[in-house]
């Protein structure tokens, strides 16, 4: 099944520099495992591709049931410099809980995902 | 049950909800009142103030707040830690002083002013003595930008504010504290804990971290159910209730609104989160992958588990330079066709700009309303849109440049696209850009010191 991330995750995010940070939250503890696994480096540089200028670093916070990640050259400078409305990376948060994920039925269903058929 | 000790947040920013400190000292018993004014930028917006009138340069609004709860502190030993002095902050103590003098209660403050970290006079001598303060990001010399440097400030931690509260005072202000000190000081303080007892340090910068930005832990700005958030208009600020052992719990006064729950406070945890591993300020390096957070009961959420490694030998320093100028207006194109009209708006403007021979450092379109904040991601926003918001700014060096800009605007109005309006505001105004430049300096030639009076 194809599921948002909006749908299983929250996130904040906010600003150091030029850089954009987004942490993404599983909206439950089971979720996490799923998270980590779909939401690699890769996978979000490639969702910000064209809006952000630089890479994308990737932590893991297990404990936290989160990721952080930091999406450099994402604020036109940042604070000052900027002539973006988000100039402080505010909303990048639900930028990236736009992202759509493919996941097996089975699953989805073993993991209780909303939206998914047992 | 063991002592606990009640820090509060009452302001997350320059600019943040006034009625907040009050709500603290009166919701219900605390220890101490932490109020968080400085951001990146304001340094250099104190300096400008104090460069024109010596006796500015603080945060302003901290008087008004110390006013709110002057009975608090006076007659129920409430003690208010901040870092409202800004560039000055012995005129912000004065300023203090005559509001308490003037309501009568002239004897009623200790205030502790903690200098040292304004390093603006000394710049060129650090220069001179090998200190090239490089810019963290970009890795060039001071050097470049030195003529235009502004202000510059190092990052102090929690010693001259526990220095301050063992010498008695019931105020604490300082300069440049980092934003977490300001909790963590107080923490220190009451339970004596030892400069390199880093696992409870880190714990005290962690919830310095949780409490920094006021309500945006306790359901402020916070995405997770947000519709189901009670009472925002009365929202509750935050509550530290610190253990000697380092624990901590996250709470806000009963009756009040917003929540206190194991998501709001992991919203706030991530927020301007870098390496989560290596959290670094003047007095520990935390480790954000450590902390484990329990429900502990309604709106409050215990916090343990924290480690932190030993500091580091450097300071950050936060120096503001010049850098040009920017403007920034906007129209608003109604439906039909509103972002296509708004579109038209861009492609006439800059063919306009390219005919008067004008190129810049940066020229910035946006469609609020269709793609401003999400780019492509937000998808196509169709011809019904009702409205779409055309944002262009510029940016550059030459002020004429920027100044003619701003002239380019209005006359849309009446010789481009249809239906617009929302152009009350008139031209834009031109701003100077003050840029920040991170740094590191060595410890050593940082000097603190420490009044009472």
């Amino acid at each position: 099944m194809r599921i948002r991330l909006m749908d299983i995750a929250h996130a904040r995010s906010g600003d150091k520099g030029d850089t954009a940070n987004v942490g993404v939250i599983a909206l439950r503890p089971e979720w996490y495992p799923l998270l980590a696994a779909q939401l690699t480096r890769d996978r979000v540089a490639q969702h910000f591709a064209g809006i952000i200028e630089g890479g994308v670093d990737r932590y893991e916070l297990p404990n936290l049931k989160a990721l952080n990640f930091l999406l450099h050259g994402a604020l036109d400078g940042g604070g000052t410099l900027s002539l973006k409305t988000d100039a402080q990376g505010k909303v990048f948060s639900t930028a990236l809980l736009r992202m759509e994920l493919d996941i097996p039925d089975a699953e989805a269903a073993a993991l209780g995902l909303p939206g998914a058929t047992t | 049950m063991s002592r606990t000790v009640r820090v509060a947040g009452g302001q997350g920013f320059w600019g943040d909800w006034p009625e907040a400190p009050r709500r603290q000292v009166d919701g219900g018993p605390i220890d101490y009142l932490m109020l968080d004014y400085l951001a990146e930028v304001t340094m250099s917006i104190l300096q400008k103030q104090k460069e024109r009138d010596p006796a500015m340069g603080y945060a302003r609004d901290f008087v008004g707040a110390m006013e709110s709860v002057l009975t608090a502190v006076a007659d129920r030993g409430v003690k208010v830690i901040a870092n409202a002095g800004g560039v000055n902050p012995e005129a912000c103590a004065d300023a203090v002083q005559a509001m308490a003098a003037k309501a009568g209660r002239a004897g009623a403050l200790r205030i502790g002013v903690v200098t040292g970290d304004n390093l603006l006079p000394r710049i060129d001598e650090l220069l001179a003595s090998g200190h090239e303060l490089r810019n963290m990001d970009t890795g060039e010399p001071l050097s470049v930008v030195r003529d235009r440097v502004i202000a510059a400030n190092a990052y102090i931690g929690s010693t001259p504010i526990v220095e301050a509260l063992a010498k008695g005072a019931n105020v604490v202000i300082t300069g440049r504290s980092t934003d977490t000190a300001l909790t963590m000081a107080p923490l220190r303080h009451e339970f004596g804990w030892g400069a390199t007892e880093w696992d409870k340090l880190a714990a005290g910068i962690i919830a310095g971290h949780i409490i920094e930005c006021g309500a945006q832990c306790s359901g402020g700005n916070c995405l997770h159910d947000w519709r189901d958030i009670p009472n925002l208009a009365d929202i509750g600020y935050p509550i530290v209730e610190g253990s000697a052992d380092g624990t901590f719990v996250v709470t806000k006064h009963p009756g009040t609104g917003g929540r206190v729950s194991v998501p709001t406070v992991t919203e706030q945890l991530v927020y301007e989160m870098g390496d989560p591993h290596a959290y670094i300020t003047p007095d520990v390096v935390a480790n954000f992958a450590s902390i484990q957070l329990e429900d502990a009961g309604l709106d409050r959420v215990r916090v343990y588990g924290i480690t932190g490694a030993p500091a580091t030998d450097k300071l950050k320093v936060s120096i503001a330079y010049k850098s040009g100028y920017k403007a920034v207006g906007s129209l608003v194109y109604a439906w039909p066709d509103a972002l296509e009209k708004a579109q038209v708006a861009d492609r006439v403007l800059r063919e306009r700009l390219d005919r008067l021979g004008l190129t810049f450092e940066k020229v910035l379109g946006e469609f609020v309303g269709a793609s401003a904040t999400h780019g492509r991601l937000a998808g196509d926003a169709g011809r019904e849109a009702p409205e779409v918001q055309y944002r262009i700014g510029v940016r550059d060096a030459d002020r004429k440049k920027v100044e003619r800009f701003t002239r380019e605007i209005v006359p849309l109005v009446l010789n481009g696209p249809p239906s617009v309006t929302g152009f009350a505001g008139g031209r834009p105004k031109v701003e100077e850009i003050v840029a920040y430049w991170p740094a590191l300096v060595d410890k050593t030639v940082v000097r603190t010191a420490v009044e009472v009076r």
